[in-house]
């Protein structure tokens, strides 16, 4: 009933939003800066946790320029709330924004323009991160803060009991899928989740897909590329071959699966270890991290699942202390190493993903984690998205569903999503290139 | 017999229906964030104080304060909305004046329209005005209540005799007299109704204060739980204590019901014309 609820609220915001979309991402209004009376307050929207705990170090330093933070609930309602907020004239001055969810906020004029605050730190990050707050452009819209890079998480004693190797390639996976559900028809290597769009985004961008690109004043949009079409495919034929399980990932019955050794395998991002200890306490250090299979032997790609920016409100009245707060936030030394602490995130700044040593308790078997994490970051690819992103990720899970069900083509499922996303696109009046 | 049965099954299923997830929260909430998705749904678990504690403990007591809001909110609101339903329900019902009807249908269309839908436009006005992100931007909304005083009217029909009112005038009192001293006692099972009705309502709401609300320092319970439900995939789900909020927040729904239950079953109106 809730998200029905809020699928409501989205589509109220989204037609609030199309009408100042066809200007395409205008130039942030000039920053005021009057000589204010007294501290610049900051209002601050994140679902980080501890971030209140972080804030502090910085008020404490910087009495002039003081933050608050208000914890919010995260995901799409959190974009669809901050849209409805800068849309009536009163968003915070900083926000949490999801890689993905970013281009509807500059679409809708939401964030400022920070290009010139955060060009000194532009080094701190690699390009397939710094990708995404730019959208490929020369202009800079928010400071990363987190990201996703995707890995293969598997159960290392289940591999040795159905004597498997760890596939290098999604050949060999397909290949272990069929073995391991030879021995046992009712454990499955993996499955298939038409619930998580963003999962399989992140396996299209490792393929090498690129779903939307800016060209001058109009969009391509390519969502059923060939790189899409093939991992859509390869899941496709396992799961009608019937050795690849069709259920959802966050699930009771997921939960259970991954308890009782059923699912032995889980193509998740970096931060599959918190889940993990939350969903299947049981299995503590049975699990270990690889890369993901490649599509070619030899490769290094990955994709990223998940992963944010901190945005500047083009309404804030003090753009310039809150981008000094935020290229602070996520470069700073002492910050990125409270934020890695506190909040437990898996840092957008190369330095801080460098500093990470310790593994995680759950993966205390597995000594060398985050160089291994490290080492998937760096070939981990990204694309541009789209300003419709929650369309595009409702059409997955609309036609992914049916063909889960059906054991029908994925591919055939990847083409609605294109066709939903360009009708969307057309309608909310941006330009599409052919 | 056997037609004596089918009621009282029926009522049964219903009762179950109704029962059954609050006793699967309960039961849930028993449990340590190792044994909720381990051990099987109706067993109970060994955690509830551990989790009651950590609740406690969470963002240094931050639970009490969506408390303290979520009664403010419904506590407030649902005073505020009785009052409003009961005078106009009152004057509806009693008073003849040029516009009632049209008065009356209006509110009834109101009835039809889901409180949802008009979140969004009461934010964008509450914006205008300033307003938002305040406890009264909760509040206010809350407070005319189509189908409260609709209520209230039917109620003030039946259980207000004329012939009463008219010997009040009769005597000499006022108008405003006649409504504290006769009207509103009256009405108090009635009111009663309407505040239960508000209070749920306000306690359980979820969309209004969440696009309403940017200080998590203002948030009600519904709203506060949904931020340890979204936290973000990079830490575990906080599943053990978001079932032990839920479960801890319908104990006050719950309390007032078995309180306010009795003035139910008084009827101030039996005799009172006699």
């Amino acid at each position: 009933m809730r998200t029905k609820l809020l699928g409501v609220a989205a589509l109220v915001v989204t037609l609030a939003a199309a009408g100042c979309a066809s200007e395409g991402a205008a130039p942030a209004p000039e920053a005021t800066q009057a000589a204010p009376q007294g501290p610049v307050k900051l209002t601050y929207w994140t679902w980080a946790p501890n971030m209140d705990k972080i804030v502090a170090v910085w008020n404490q330093e910087h009495p002039d320029i003081q933050v608050t933070v208000s914890k919010q609930a995260g995901g799409d309602d959190a974009a669809a709330k901050f849209l409805t907020a800068a849309k009536a004239g009163n968003p915070p001055d900083l926000v949490q924004a999801e890689y993905q969810h970013l281009p509807s906020f500059i679409a809708a004029d939401a964030v400022a323009d920070l290009t010139t605050a955060a060009a000194p730190v532009k080094a701190d990050f690699s390009e397939g991160v710094w990708g995404q707050v730019t959208l490929g452009t020369d202009t800079v819209y928010a400071i990363p803060q987190d990201s996703g890079p995707m890995m293969l998480f598997y159960r290392k004693d289940l591999f040795d009991k159905y004597d498997i190797a760890v596939p290098k390639t999604w050949q060999e996976y397909a290949e272990a899928a069929r073995k391991v559900h030879e021995q046992d028809p009712k454990v499955f290597l993996g499955t298939f989740s038409s619930k998580d769009p963003g999962a399989f985004t992140g396996l299209a961008q490792q393929a090498g897909a690129q779903w939307w690109a800016i060209d001058g004043e109009s969009w391509k949009v390519n969502v059923a590329d060939e790189p899409t079409t093939r991992v859509a495919d390869f899941w496709g034929g396992l799961v009608k071959e019937g050795v690849i399980d069709g259920m959802p990932y966050f699930t009771p019955e997921w939960n259970k699966a991954l308890n009782d050794g059923k699912l032995l395998t889980w193509p998740s991002a970096i931060w599959a270890p918190g889940v993990l200890s939350s969903n299947a306490p049981k299995a503590k250090g049975k699990w270990a991290a690889a890369p993901l299979p490649q599509w070619k032997a030899g490769e290094n790609f990955s994709g990223f699942w998940g992963g944010s920016s901190v945005a500047v409100a083009a309404k804030s009245k003090h753009q310039a202390a809150a981008a000094k707060f935020a290229t602070w936030l996520n470069t700073d030394a002492k910050a990125v190493d409270l934020l890695v602490k506190e909040a437990a995130i898996y840092p957008a700044a190369t330095k801080g993903q460098s500093a990470l040593t310790e593994a995680p308790d759950y993966f205390s078997t597995q000594p060398d984690f985050w160089q291994q994490a490290a080492g998937v970051a760096a070939g981990a690819r990204g694309f541009t998205f789209g300003p419709n992103v929650g369309v595009t990720y409702n059409a997955f899970k609309d036609s992914f569903d049916k063909a889960v069900q059906a054991r029908s083509s994925f591919s055939d499922a990847v083409r609605a999503m294109q066709e939903a996303t360009v009708a969307d696109m057309r309608k909310s009046g941006f330009q599409i290139a052919p | 017999m056997t037609r004596r049965l089918a009621p009282t099954g029926l009522l049964l299923l219903g009762a179950i229906y109704c029962l059954f997830p609050v006793s699967w929260v309960l039961v849930a909430a028993t449990k340590s964030p190792a044994e909720l998705f381990t051990t099987s749904t109706l067993t109970p678990g060994t955690g509830l104080l551990s989790n009651i504690e950590e609740l406690f403990a969470y963002r240094d007591g931050v639970f009490w304060l969506w408390l303290a809001n979520t009664l403010l909110y419904a506590g407030g609101g649902a005073l505020l909305s009785t009052a409003v339903s009961a005078v106009s329900g009152f004057a509806l019902a009693k008073y003849r004046f040029p516009g009632r009807d049209a008065i009356f249908n209006l509110l009834i269309g109101g009835i039809l329209v889901p409180a949802v839908v008009l979140a969004i436009p009461q934010y964008l006005l509450f914006s205008q005005i300033g307003m938002a992100d305040t406890y009264w931007a909760v509040l206010l909304p809350q407070i005319l209540h189509p189908y409260s005083i609709y209520l209230a009217r039917i109620y003030a029909t039946a259980a207000i005799p004329d012939s009463l009112l008219e010997a009040g005038r009769l005597d000499g009192a006022g108008e405003w007299r006649l409504m504290t001293r006769v009207a509103i006692p009256l009405m108090v099972p009635g009111m009663v109704t309407i505040f239960l009705f508000q209070f749920v309502a306000i306690w359980n709401n979820f969309l209004l204060p969440f696009i309403m609300l940017g200080d998590d320092g203002k948030f009600p319970l519904t709203v506060g739980l949904y931020t340890m439900l979204a936290a973000g995939a990079n830490q575990p789900t906080l599943y053990n204590l978001i079932l032990t909020g839920a479960l801890l927040s319908i104990i006050p729904l719950i309390a007032l019901f078995l309180t306010m239950q009795r003035y139910w079953r008084t009827d101030l109106s039996s005799g009172a014309v006699k």
